[in-house]
């Protein structure tokens, strides 16, 4: 590169003849030598800006284009990938706890028609109400041949009835592919597992959502894609439902009682094992809410789980252990109970007259009003207000189904010193059996509340302590007592050792103003084996009578625990409960220091 | 030496486009063995799907119950009932009926010496 000379000595002799500085023309030289170096370094610049630029251009268009691309495509799949977690169906499978199926999809075909494209839609009308019968032919004619383009004319079809419909060679009628929700066990569990529908539809597919049960409840879980159709496993056993369900129908029609429930529930884990309430219904063919009417009577109705009743002398026990909690009572406290015990205007009194005074045991086992009202007398208003929270008895349930909120139990809103009379044997407290069998799980476990659960649990899930393990222990043998010499005495099965309390509790009018004379709830709760309780069942007859006798009979002694006792026969061989000898109780053996 | 260096090249990229051209070949085949793998898991997953629905209806405790009562005279089959648990020393074995009773033992082990001490 050839520099220019700062300096140049024609032009400096030039300028020193002319007089000038020729220091003006260095720094001349300077300035133009610097506007050339500037000049470069811009062009420089500019160059790598264009180069970077350009790059950035090609790169945001790559980013674009692709952008545009993907989103104007069909989304395709992977054509590569490896069958991995696939979305095998919309909803999973939901099982018992030994994997048996309770509820699965099936795929099917919905009908719908475009008259538009119809041929001959008279024709088309005939052989569709030929093949449905609940389809009118006028009403079709009606609609294919009037203004509309479009309409829905079966949601679920049968292989055979879609042959048919394709049979009638109708181009205007067409089929989506559908997934159904099908129980394969019919009525088996219907209130557990509740129903499902179809959401928003499509043509090509349609949404299936739970409406009620189990299914309303998991309708996220179950349709979550990311658990990749693993089933939801239930605490439910098939065969024992089976049996249970069978045998409480059986009672139900024997006792002429209008409607029954039975709750069989783990006392350790709280697995409901069991849920029957009667009469049901095919979660299938879901019927519609009644509009008229009482909606309990409805079969949409749970019994046992949003059903609240008052249950009766069941609740006997809860008083006596508590009182024998504080220390207040124990098994051989003789109790009065002389009759009928008056408090205000208010009479308690008794099925029998029981004598001047009974044993806390005796008072159990003949089911003493007056004894246990009592005991709640020592007790008073807000130690049984706690014992009772404690044991469940303030809160719905809260059982994984969307119905159990509506099982709130209803207690007196002013809680007098009457109130806690009442409530010891079972009456101004309504609850649901779902309660009842937290409350005698608690019993028969050691004295820990357990809360019931409707899915699969791995072990024992005790809860808080609401009595110690030595009044427990008292307390089922008072109830074993109850069976083997009280009111209870159709309830032995041999090798069971069946112990529980029986609950007769008149009905309250619907419309208030006092009970019925004639109708009653007829409740047993129980636990078997007594010695080493493993489940407790709670049976419940919504207005039993049993007419063998001379005069009609309700008591629970003769309706539900006969009932009760058939079930525990049928159910604890499939259980795994093998029958045994009960121990024998042992000599009372006190223990001595030697030392002294 | 240029051109035995350009003549290489050249050969080396018409190697290569044929590999290529095969490569892609094959990775097309895989990919439509694969789909139409897929399809097939899919078919059956489907089937398996209506078989297990179908074994659980057919399965189902109504249809049970029903068949075992309308069969009841050739299998005579009751619910389950706690009478029916045994105990293992109630299970009647069968006696071993192959061999005969020995009437006349003969002690192997001092047979056994016996020729031992004769060596």
């Amino acid at each position: 590169m050839i520099r220019t000379p700062l300096r140049p000595l024609a032009r400096i002799l030039d300028a020193r003849q002319k007089g000038e500085n020729p220091d003006a023309i260095e720094r001349e030289n300077i300035r133009l030598r610097h506007e050339e170096m500037r000049d470069r370094a811009r062009r420089r610049a500019e160059g790598r800006l264009l180069v970077l630029g350009l790059a950035f251009f090609c790169a945001f268009s790559v980013v674009g284009a692709r952008m545009g691309h993907l989103a104007s495509t069909e989304p395709s799949e992977p054509r590569a990938s490896a069958a991995g977690a696939t979305i095998i169906a919309q909803r999973a499978d939901i099982v018992d706890r030994k994997g048996r199926v309770l509820a699965t999809n099936l795929d099917t075909y919905s009908l719908y028609a475009q008259p538009p494209q119809m041929v001959d839609p008279e024709r088309a009308a005939r052989a569709l109400a030929g093949i449905f019968p609940d389809l009118d032919e006028t009403d079709l004619v009606e609609d294919f041949t009037g203004k509309r383009k479009f309409l829905w004319i079966k949601k679920k079809l049968s292989p055979e009835q879609k042959q048919a419909v394709h049979d009638i060679g109708e181009p205007g009628l067409l089929f989506g592919p559908r997934e159904m929700r099908l129980y394969p066990n019919g009525k088996l569990a219907a209130h557990v597992l509740g129903g499902a529908s179809f959401g928003r539809e499509g043509v090509h597919a349609a949404e299936v959502i739970g409406v009620a049960g189990i299914e309303k409840n998991f309708d996220a879980l179950l349709r979550d894609p990311a658990r990749g159709g693993q089933p939801l496993e239930l605490s439910l056993d098939l065969s024992v439902q089976a049996a249970a369900e069978q045998v409480l129908y059986g009672g139900m029609r024997l006792m002429n009682a209008k409607g029954a429930a039975a709750v069989l529930m783990d006392v350790h884990t709280g697995e409901v094992i069991s849920l029957v309430s009667l009469p049901d219904f095919d979660p299938n063919d879901r019927p519609r809410p009644p509009t008229e009417g009482n909606p309990s009577d409805s079969p949409l109705f749970n019994r046992a789980v949003q059903g609240v009743y008052e249950l009766g002398s069941t609740f006997k026990i809860f008083t006596v252990a508590q009182a024998m909690e504080l220390g207040l009572v124990n098994a051989s406290t003789m109790i009065d109970t002389k009759g009928p015990l008056r408090w205000g205007k208010h009479r308690i009194r008794d099925f029998h007259n029981y004598g001047p005074e009974l044993t806390t045991t005796k008072v159990i086992v003949k089911s003493s009003n007056i004894g246990t009202a009592r005991i709640a007398q020592m007790i008073g208003v807000e130690r049984q207000q706690e014992f009772l929270r404690n044991l469940g008895f303030f809160e719905p349930i809260p059982l994984e189904m969307v119905e159990a909120s509506g099982g709130r139990p209803l207690l007196p809103p002013n809680w007098s010193e009457l109130s806690t009379m009442t409530i010891s044997y079972g009456h101004g407290l309504s609850a649901t059996p779902l309660h009842l069998a937290a409350g005698y799980a608690a019993i028969a476990n050691g004295g820990t509340y357990v809360a019931p659960t409707l899915l699969k649990q791995e072990g024992p899930q005790y809860g808080p302590r609401v009595m110690s393990k030595q009044v427990a222990a008292t307390s089922r043998e008072m109830l074993r007592k109850v069976v083997t010499e009280g009111t209870a005495s159709f309830g032995e099965v041999p090798g069971y050792a069946v112990a529980g309390k029986t609950g007769t509790a008149d009905k309250p009018k619907e419309r208030g103003g006092g009970y019925y004379d004639d109708k009653v709830i007829a409740t047993f709760a129980s636990m078997f084996p007594a010695h080493d309780p493993k489940y407790v069942l709670i049976v419940t007859l919504d207005e039993p009578v049993e007419t063998s006798g001379d005069e009609p009979r309700r008591t629970a002694g003769w309706t539900a625990v006969p009932v009760a006792a058939e079930m525990i026969r049928r159910i604890a061989p499939l259980l795994g409960l093998r029958p045994e000898i009960e121990p024998g109780t042992l000599a009372d053996i006190t223990l001595t220091s030697s030392s002294q | 030496m240029r051109s035995i260096l350009t003549i290489l090249t050249a050969c080396a990229v018409i190697g290569l486009a044929f590999w290529a051209y095969h490569e892609n070949y094959k990775t097309q085949e895989a990919l439509a063995k694969s789909e139409a793998l897929q399809s097939d898991i899919a078919e059956a997953r489907a089937r398996l799907a209506v078989l297990r629905a179908e074994w659980a209806y057919l399965n189902r405790p109504d249809r049970l119950r029903e068949l075992a009562t309308l069969n009841f005279d050739n299998l005579g089959l009751l619910p389950f009932m706690p009478e029916q648990f045994g105990r293992v020393d109630q299970v009647p074995y069968p006696q071993d009926e192959g061999l005969l009773p020995v009437i006349n033992p003969v002690e192997v082990s001092s047979a056994m010496n016996a020729t031992e001490a004769g060596e």
